[in-house]
C-alpha cells in the first residue's frame, strides 16, 4: 500500500555499513539499562551484538524472543523515553540507534523469512483472541508458539489495529504492519475478519467453542467534546486511518486546526501540514508543561511548520454557506492542580477551514456490555491479567488504567497475558 | 620547539620518520611525494633477482568496524628492473640531499651476488644498505629473507660478505619469525653490522572466506601465509626492539636500532623512541592513508617533547629501558586496587561482569541504601528510562578482596573512571629471585608456601 506523497516512512533503513559501525558502538552492557527500560525487555545489548557479528537471523530471533512485533516497535516505540533513554552512551553522547538496528535486523528477518523459533512450554488448548492489534496479535502467537490454536476475532476487514489504522505512515507503512499479522498466521493463528464483539460475535459463543478468551479490543471513538458546531470537526483517528488506507482521497484544508495535544493531535497536524495545509495550528486548553505528547514528538512538529497555542479552549465552531470558517476559542488560565478554567469574556476568532479534534479515546465499551468490573472505565484485570470472569483475559490499552498507552506495552501484555493463559490452561 | 633530526650509524635525516621497505617505497616517484609530505627518510622497495607478483596479494585484519588493524601481504621484493631502481634511487637521491635515502636488497646466497648488488647500490650515492632477511613469503622459498634471518650462522656469514665490500653504513633487517630475535642480532654485530632494524612482517594467514571457504585474500582459489603487519603487532616489535636494548651483547656494541612494526601515530614512535630505537619505520599506516600522515607524526612528537621538556630524540632514546625487568624482580609485596568512581561510573557494568565471570569476583554490583543487587532483579513489569536508570545499581569494587589484576580497568569504556590505587601491603618489599635465595622452600613446596601466606598476611582465595 503506496502512502501519498508526504507520508512515506520518515527514516530510511540503515545500511549495512551504518548498521555495523552504529552496532560497534554499543558497549554491549551487562543486564543493561535498555534491556530493563524496554517495556518488553528484549536482550538489547545481545541483538545488537549480533548485528555487529553479522549474524542477523540470531539477532532477528533474540528480538522475536521477547517481542514478536518487533518490526513496528522499532519504528514507533518512543525510543527516548524507553532503551535510547537509558542508554548508557547518552550521558556523554549519543545513545545508540536502538530503535533503528533493531529496524535493520527485523527487516533481514521478514527479507529473509526468520520466524520467530517455538517456545518451550507446549500445550494443545483452544484460545479466542478478540481485536488484531499489538496485544492481541503478541498474545495469539506467543500462545500459537506454545502449540495452542488461537483464532483472532477482528471486527475490521485488515489486520493490525492500530499499527495498520492508527500510526501514521511515516513512522509505520501499513505494509509492516500487515507483514507482522501475516507473521503470525503463519504461526498457525488464525484471523477472521468481520467480526465484532457484542455485534455478531457473542461472548458466551466464544467461551463454549474455546477453553480460554483473551481481550484485546483497545479504546473507542474520539469523545464528544460538547461544543456547538462539533459536527463539523473531523475524527482525528479517521483522518490518520484515512491517510493510510486511502491517503490520496483525504481532503486536507488550507487552514488545519487541531483541537488537543498528545500523541494523535501532532500525527493529525503532521498529516496535515504533509499533505498540504499552508497553515496547521494546534490548540491545547492546558501549557507545554501539562501536554501529553512526548518531547521528541512536540519538537518533531515544531520542525514541520506547525504552530500551538496553549491555554486555548474551543468553544464553537462557525461556519458560512455549509464551510468551516473559523473556531470560537476562549483563553483559558490554569487553577490549582493544573485545572484550565476559562477567562470570562476573552474569547476569540481562529480562522480555520478544517477542524480536526484529536482529545483521546473512548473507554473500551465492551467491559459494561460483557458485565467485566472496571477500573477507571478500563477493563479490570489481576496480575495475571485476567478480569473479572474466569477465564477471560484481557490487555493492551483496554486495561490501561495507569501509566500511558503504547504500543510496545500492549505487546507486552499481550505476551505476559499469554504466559498466564498457558499456565491457566495447563 | 623540539629537534627532531637524527644521525643514525652516520646517516642523517631531519626527523626519525622513514618509510619502511615496502609498496610506499616502491619508485622514485612515489618518494619524490613521500618527501614532499616530509618524511625524513625512505628504505628502497627490496632489489635483488626477478620475480613475478600474483593479484589479491594484501590482505587484512578488520575488527570491531576498524579496518586494517593488520595487513598482511604476499608481494614480493621489486618487480621493476633493477637497472630502473638504481637509476631512480640515484635520481631521488641527488634531488633531496637532506633525506635518507637506504636502499634494501636481497640476492642469493653468495659472496659474488652480494658483493655485486652493494657496490651497484653504493654507485646510486645511496645513505645506507638494508639486508632484507625478513620476508617470510615467497623469497623465503627460495633461500632468501626470513630463510637467512632464521639461521644466526647464515646472517653472520651473509653479513660478513657485505660488510668486506660496504663503504656505506649496513642495517641488518630482522625476521620476527624466530624464537629468540637476540641470536640473529648478535650474529649480524658479529659479523660488523653498522645497525639493526626490526620487525619485519610475521607469519600469517588472515582468514578464511566463509561463503567459498577458501583463504581469504584467494588467489585464484589458493591461498597462504604471507607477511603481518599494521598496528596489531606493536606490542610484538616493542618486546623485539626491548629484547635487543637490554641485552648486554647488543649494548655493549653500541649499534643503533630501527624499529617498525604497527607505528601508527606519534605515541606509538615515542613508545620505540623510549625502548631505545633510535629511528623508526612506518609502513601500514602510510598504505592506509597515505604519505601525509607524516605531518601529524612530526607534530606530535614534537609538542610532546615541548610538553616534557626534551630537546632531541637522543634525549628519548632508551629512556625506558631501565624500567624494563623481569619477572622474578618484580616487587611481591607492591598492592594496588581497582577503585572506580562513581561520578564517571555510566554503570555499563562490564567490569561487574569481566571480574565476575572471568577474574576474582570482587566487584558487587550495590543498589539504593548499600543493598547489594543480582544482575537482572528487575520485573517484567518494570520499564521505562526512569526506572531503569534510577533504580540502576552502581558497580562497586571490594577492594579487601581485590587482587589488583586490572582487568576491570582494561574494559571500563571510560576514562579515568577506573583507577588502579597503589595501597600499603604492610609487607617489606621481596622479590620471587630473593625468595628463591633466602627461603627455596617456599618456592618449592606448597605446605611451605601456605604457612609463609599466613605469617605474611597474604590471603589468596
Amino acid at each position: 500500500m503506496t502512502p501519498p506523497q508526504g507520508l512515506h516512512e520518515l527514516l530510511p533503513p540503515l545500511s549495512a555499513h551504518e548498521a555495523a559501525v552504529e552496532a560497534n558502538r554499543c558497549l554491549y552492557c551487562y543486564d543493561a539499562p535498555c534491556a530493563h527500560a524496554c517495556p518488553t525487555h528484549i536482550d538489547i545489548a545481545r541483538f545488537i551484538r549480533k548485528i555487529a557479528t553479522d549474524n542477523l537471523t540470531g539477532s532477528a530471533q533474540t528480538i522475536f524472543e521477547a517481542n514478536l512485533l518487533g518490526a513496528t516497535c522499532a519504528r514507533v516505540c518512543p525510543v527516548q523515553e524507553l532503551c535510547e533513554g537509558a542508554c548508557v552512551l547518552g550521558s556523554e553522547h549519543k545513545p545508540v540507534m536502538i530503535g533503528r538496528l533493531q529496524r535493520y535486523a527485523m527487516d533481514y528477518a521478514y527479507a529473509h523469512n526468520v520466524v520467530p523459533k517455538a517456545r518451550a512450554a507446549t500445550g494443545h488448548k483452544r484460545v479466542a483472541v478478540v481485536g488484531s492489534g499489538p496485544a492481541g496479535l503478541s498474545c495469539a502467537g506467543e500462545l500459537a508458539l506454545r502449540g495452542h490454536q488461537v483464532t483472532v476475532f477482528e471486527k475490521r476487514a485488515v489486520a493490525g489495529g492500530l499499527s495498520t489504522y492508527g500510526i501514521i505512515a511515516l513512522r509505520e507503512p501499513v505494509d509492516i504492519a500487515l507483514a507482522e499479522a501475516s507473521l503470525i498466521e503463519r504461526l498457525g493463528v488464525k484471523i477472521k475478519h468481520g467480526q465484532e464483539l457484542g455485534g455478531n460475535l457473542a461472548v458466551d459463543q466464544l467461551q463454549s467453542e474455546f477453553d480460554a478468551v483473551f481481550l484485546a479490543v483497545g479504546l473507542g471513538a474520539t469523545p464528544s467534546m460538547g461544543v456547538a458546531g462539533e459536527e463539523w470537526m473531523l475524527d482525528g483517528l479517521q483522518y490518520i486511518e484515512q491517510s493510510k488506507m486511502n491517503g490520496k482521497a483525504l481532503q486536507v484544508g488550507n487552514n488545519v486546526v487541531v483541537i488537543g495535544a498528545g500523541n494523535t493531535a501532532i500525527d493529525c497536524a503532521t498529516v496535515a501540514k504533509r499533505l498540504g495545509a499552508g497553515q496547521v495550528t494546534m490548540l491545547y486548553r492546558r501549557t507545554l508543561a501539562e501536554m501529553s505528547a512526548y518531547p521528541h514528538e512536540y519538537a518533531f512538529v515544531k520542525m514541520e511548520g506547525v504552530d500551538i497555542r496553549f491555554l486555548t479552549q474551543p468553544v464553537r465552531v462557525i461556519g458560512n454557506d455549509g464551510k468551516v470558517v473559523g473556531l470560537e476559542c476562549v483563553q483559558m488560565r490554569l487553577d490549582g492542580d493544573a485545572v484550565p478554567n476559562p477567562i470570562p469574556g476573552s474569547e476569540f476568532l481562529v480562522p480555520a477551514d478544517q477542524v480536526v479534534k484529536a482529545v483521546g479515546q473512548l473507554k473500551p465499551s465492551l467491559a459494561a456490555l460483557l458485565g467485566l468490573a472496571t477500573d477507571k472505565g478500563y477493563i479490570q484485570v489481576n496480575r495475571n491479567f485476567e478480569t473479572s470472569v474466569s477465564g477471560v483475559f484481557a490487555g493492551g490499552d483496554c486495561i490501561r488504567a495507569k501509566n500511558s498507552a503504547s504500543t510496545v506495552m500492549a505487546v507486552q501484555d499481550g505476551k505476559l497475558a499469554a504466559e498466564a493463559i498457558h499456565t491457566w490452561l495447563i | 620547539m623540539a629537534d627532531l633530526s637524527i644521525n643514525f650509524a652516520g646517516i642523517r635525516s631531519p626527523n626519525p620518520f622513514w618509510l619502511a621497505s615496502a609498496p610506499p617505497t616502491n619508485s622514485g616517484a612515489q618518494i619524490h611525494r613521500a618527501f614532499e609530505a616530509g618524511w625524513g627518510g625512505a628504505v628502497w622497495k627490496t632489489i635483488g633477482p626477478p620475480v613475478l607478483n600474483v593479484s589479491n596479494r594484501y590482505g587484512a585484519w578488520h575488527f570491531g568496524g576498524q579496518r586494517m588493524l593488520a595487513i598482511n601481504n604476499v608481494e614480493l621484493i621489486s618487480d621493476r628492473p633493477l637497472e630502473v631502481n638504481l637509476r631512480e634511487i640515484a635520481e631521488v637521491k641527488r634531488a633531496w640531499p637532506d633525506r635518507a635515502v637506504l636502499v634494501s636488497a636481497m640476492v642469493e646466497s653468495t659472496p659474488e651476488a652480494w658483493h655485486d648488488i652493494v657496490r651497484r647500490i653504493e654507485d646510486t650515492g645511496a645513505d645506507g644498505i638494508e639486508l632484507n632477511y625478513g620476508c617470510p613469503h615467497g623469497m623465503s622459498e627460495r633461500g632468501m629473507g626470513s630463510a637467512v634471518g632464521q639461521v644466526p650462522e647464515y646472517c653472520e656469514r651473509i653479513t660478513g660478505w657485505v660488510m668486506q665490500v660496504a663503504r656505506i653504513p649496513v642495517i641488518v633487517k630482522l625476521t620476527p619469525n624466530i624464537t629468540n630475535i637476540v641470536a640473529p642480532a648478535r650474529a649480524a654485530l658479529a659479523a660488523g653490522a653498522n645497525a639493526l632494524s626490526l620487525i619485519n612482517t610475521l607469519n600469517s594467514i588472515v582468514g578464511v572466506d566463509l561463503d567459498t571457504l577458501e583463504l581469504t585474500p584467494s588467489i585464484g582459489g589458493k591461498g597462504g601465509h604471507g607477511g603481518y603487519a599494521g598496528p596489531a603487532v606493536k606490542p610484538i616489535a616493542l618486546n623485539m626492539v626491548t629484547a635487543l636494548g637490554t641485552d648486554p651483547v647488543v649494548r655493549e656494541s653500541g649499534v643503533p636500532v630501527s624499529a617498525m612494526g604497527g607505528i601508527m601515530t606519534w605515541k606509538d614512535a615515542a613508545e620505540f623512541l623510549l625502548l631505545g630505537a633510535s629511528s623508526l619505520q612506518v609502513c601500514t599506516s602510510v598504505m592506509h592513508y597515505g604519505y601525509r600522515i607524516v605531518e601529524d607524526l612530526c607534530d606530535g612528537l614534537s609538542n610532546w617533547m615541548d610538553a616534557k621538556g626534551f630537546a632531541g630524540i637522543g634525549d628519548l632514546v632508551g629512556r625506558s629501558l631501565p624500567r624494563v625487568s623481569d619477572f622474578k624482580d618484580f616487587d611481591l609485596s607492591f598492592r594496588a586496587v581497582a577503585r572506580i568512581d562513581e561520578a564517571k561510573c555510566i554503570q555499563c557494568n562490564l567490569c561487574y561482569v569481566a571480574c565476575n565471570d572471568t577474574a576474582h569476583q570482587c566487584i558487587d554490583l550495590v543498589g539504593a541504601g548499600g543493598v547489594l543487587v543480582q544482575p537482572y532483579a528487575y520485573s517484567a513489569q518494570s520499564n521505562g528510562k526512569r526506572e531503569a536508570v534510577a533504580t540502576r545499581a552502581h558497580p562497586t569494587v571490594r577492594e579487601v578482596d581485590c587482587v589488583g589484576c586490572r582487568l576491570c580497568f582494561n574494559v571500563c569504556p571510560v576514562d579515568h573512571c577506573i583507577e588502579m590505587v597503589e595501597v600499603p601491603s604492610g609487607r617489606a618489599p621481596v622479590t620471587w629471585d630473593e625468595l628463591v635465595k633466602s627461603r627455596p622452600e617456599i618456592t618449592e613446596q606448597w605446605p611451605a608456601m601456605e604457612a609463609y601466606r599466613k605469617a605474611a598476611g597474604i590471603d589468596v582465595h
